[in-house]
C-alpha cells in the first residue's frame, strides 16, 4: 500500500482507494442487467459458455467476456450482415479500469509533445475546424483476436473470431497535426497513450509507438467518426488512433497524449507485451522453444470466414448452395478468395464483393454443390502482395496473430 | 463543417442503398455530444472460503472482475505462478510476498492442467 500513497495520480487514487475500502461487500451488492442468455464460442477444452450482454453504454447485444475493465466480443452472425460492422456491436478492449466515464469533446485534448517545435494541444473541435478530413474504410482487428483457438492455449482474454471490426473512419491526417506541431530533426517515434489508467497508479500506462516515418505517412489518421456516428465512449469517444492494417494495440482510444520521442520507445506494452517471434507473416514458434527473438507485433496478415453456414448447420445436398463470407488482406488489399471443399488439395475461386478499399473488409461469395454427408468448407485469401493464408496455425505465447485457413463443418442432407 | 456534412448525408445514404437490408443509420450531421456512462460491475466472486479464495477476492479484484480468470483455459499450476507474479511485479497489484504461492495454488486448484 506504501505504493499508493506516495503516487500522484489523484483520479486513480482516489478510485483505487474506494475499490479497497468498499471491498466485497460493494462488489456483492453490484447490481447487474446481464441478459440471462449464454452462447457457446467454442474453444477447444473450455471453458468456452459466454453470456450475452446489453449491459454496456453504448452497446448492443455483445459476448461478454470480461465486465472490468471491458472486454466484449462481436457476435459472430453481425459479420454476416454487411461489409461494415455496426457500431454498437463494434468489439470493445480495455487494458486498465479506470476508464473515464464522463468524456466532454469542448474539454477533452490532445497534446502534441516531445521532439517538436511547438507543444499544441486540440480538442476534437479544433482538429475538425484546422485540419483537413480524410475518410478511410479499415479493419481494427485486436492483436489476439482468436486467442481462444491457440493449441496448446494461452492465457489473456480468451476470444473467439469477433475482436475485429471494419468502419469507415472520419479524421484527421497525424501527418497534419504533427506537421503543425514540427517534427524536429533526430525524432525516431510517436508514442500515443490515451486516458485511461491503471487502478495502482504506478503500475505501467498503455503506451505504443509508431516510428515517425509510419506516423506521418499520411495513412494514420485522428478519427472522431465511424461508420457515420460518432465513436461510443467504450470505442475510445472524442477520437482514436486508426492505424490502417495494423493490429489494434496501435489504434490509442481516447487519444490525449502524443509524444514525438528521439529514441527508441523502450516502454513495458512495446516489449516484452505484445511482441511476436520476430518470423512476420508466421508469428510462429514452437511450444517451449529456447532463444527466439521476438519483436512488436505490427501489421496484420490475411484471413477469410465463412459468415452465412455455421459450423455443423445442415445444407442441401446435390444442389447449389450460396456459401458467403468477408476477407481482409492485412496490410494489404484482397486479390482472392478461394474455397476449397477436400481438405484444400484443390481450390476455387469465389466472387468478391464491392471494394471499399485496401484496409477494408471485403465480401465474397460462391455457390458450392455438396455431395450427401459431413463435409467442410475451407475458405483462403490472397492479399495482393500474394500472401496466402497458411494451412496449419501458428503458435506463440502471446496467442497473437492466428491467421489459418478456417475449417467451416457442413452437413449436406 | 457544411461541406464534411454533405459528405456524411451522401455516405449514409450511399451505405444505405449499397446495403440494402442492413438498415443504416439515417443520414443526420454528425454531433458531438459529452458522453456520460456507467459501467455494469461484476456480482461474481471466487469460489470457496478457504485463505486462497480471500487472497484472490482481495488482490486479484482490485483490477479485474472475476471472469478474466474463469474464462481461461486450465493451465500448469508453473503457468499460474507466472501470472500471479506478473501481477505483483509488472502490474504492481499489491499482493504481499507470502500471498504469491497462496493464489498460485488456489487457482491451480480451480483452473489447474490436469
Amino acid at each position: 500500500m506504501k505504493q499508493i500513497e506516495q503516487a500522484p495520480a489523484p483520479q486513480a487514487r482516489r478510485f483505487f482507494l474506494q475499490r479497497a475500502a468498499a471491498g466485497l461487500g460493494a462488489l456483492a451488492l453490484a447490481r447487474t442487467s446481464f441478459a440471462a442468455d449464454t452462447i457457446e464460442l467454442p474453444l477447444p477444452g473450455g471453458p468456452d459458455s459466454r453470456r450475452l450482454t446489453t449491459a454496456f453504454p453504448g452497446k448492443g447485444e455483445m459476448i461478454l467476456q470480461r465486465t472490468r475493465p471491458p472486454l466484449l466480443e462481436t457476435p459472430w452472425s453481425v459479420y454476416d450482415r454487411g461489409v461494415f460492422t455496426p457500431v454498437d456491436q463494434f468489439y470493445v478492449r480495455w487494458h486498465w479500469a479506470d476508464i473515464p466515464t464522463t468524456m466532454d469533446p469542448h474539454t477533452h485534448k490532445v497534446r502534441i509533445s516531445g521532439h517538436v517545435d511547438n507543444v499544441l494541444e486540440f480538442t476534437v473541435f479544433d482538429l475538425m475546424k484546422q485540419f483537413k478530413h480524410v475518410e478511410l474504410a479499415a479493419v481494427n482487428q485486436c492483436s489476439g483476436n482468436s486467442r481462444g483457438f491457440f493449441q496448446p492455449r494461452v492465457p489473456g482474454g480468451e476470444w473467439g473470431n469477433g475482436a475485429m471490426g471494419n468502419a469507415r473512419w472520419v479524421g484527421v491526417r497525424l501527418k497534419d497535426v504533427l506537421d503543425a506541431a514540427g517534427v524536429k530533426a533526430g525524432a525516431v517515434q510517436v508514442q500515443f497513450e490515451g486516458s485511461e489508467r491503471p487502478v495502482v497508479p504506478t503500475a505501467p500506462n498503455l503506451k505504443k509507438s509508431l516510428l515517425v516515418d509510419h506516423a506521418r505517412d499520411g495513412e494514420v489518421m485522428i478519427a472522431w467518426e465511424m461508420n457515420g456516428q460518432a465513436l461510443p465512449l467504450l470505442n475510445g469517444f472524442p477520437f482514436r488512433l486508426v492505424v490502417p492494417g495494423w493490429y489494434a494495440t496501435y489504434w490509442t482510444k481516447m487519444l490525449q497524449h502524443v509524444r514525438v520521442l528521439n529514441e527508441e520507445d523502450t516502454n513495458f506494452w512495446m516489449k516484452p507485451a505484445y511482441t511476436i517471434p520476430d518470423n512476420w507473416p508466421h508469428a510462429n514458434m514452437t511450444p517451449g522453444e529456447k532463444d527466439v527473438k521476438f519483436v512488436p507485433i505490427n501489421r496484420m496478415v490475411p484471413r477469410s470466414f465463412v459468415t452465412n453456414i455455421k459450423n455443423g448447420e445442415k445444407v442441401g445436398a446435390g444442389r447449389p448452395e450460396r456459401v458467403r463470407g468477408i476477407a481482409f488482406g492485412g496490410d494489404t488489399g484482397v486479390k482472392a478468395v478461394d474455397v476449397s471443399i477436400d481438405g484444400g488439395k484443390t481450390w476455387m475461386p469465389t466472387e468478391l464483393g464491392r471494394d471499399y478499399g485496401k484496409f477494408s473488409f471485403r465480401q465474397w461469395s460462391t455457390h458450392l454443390k455438396l455431395p450427401k454427408g459431413e463435409q467442410t468448407v475451407m475458405v483462403r485469401c490472397t492479399n495482393s502482395d500474394g500472401l496466402q493464408q497458411p494451412m496449419t496455425p501458428n503458435w506463440n505465447p502471446g496467442g497473437f496473430m492466428r491467421n489459418v485457413v478456417e475449417t467451416t463443418q457442413i452437413v449436406a442432407v | 463543417m457544411l461541406q464534411h456534412t454533405t459528405r456524411a448525408t451522401l455516405r449514409a445514404l450511399g451505405a444505405t442503398l449499397m446495403l440494402g437490408a442492413c438498415a443504416a443509420a439515417p443520414a443526420y450531421a454528425l454531433t458531438l455530444k459529452t458522453q456520460s456512462i456507467t459501467l455494469p460491475s461484476s456480482t461474481r466472486v471466487f469460489p470457496g472460503d478457504g485463505p486462497g479464495a480471500r487472497a484472490a477476492n482481495t488482490y486479484c479484484l482490485m483490477c479485474h472482475s472475476v471472469g478474466m480468470v474463469m474464462n481461461q483455459p486450465d493451465l500448469p499450476k508453473a503457468a499460474w505462478l507466472v501470472e500471479v507474479n506478473k501481477m505483483k511485479n509488472v502490474f504492481k497489484a499489491p499482493i504481499p510476498e507470502d500471498q504469491v504461492p497462496v493464489i498460485a495454488e488456489y487457482l491451480d486448484s480451480i483452473k489447474g492442467k490436469k
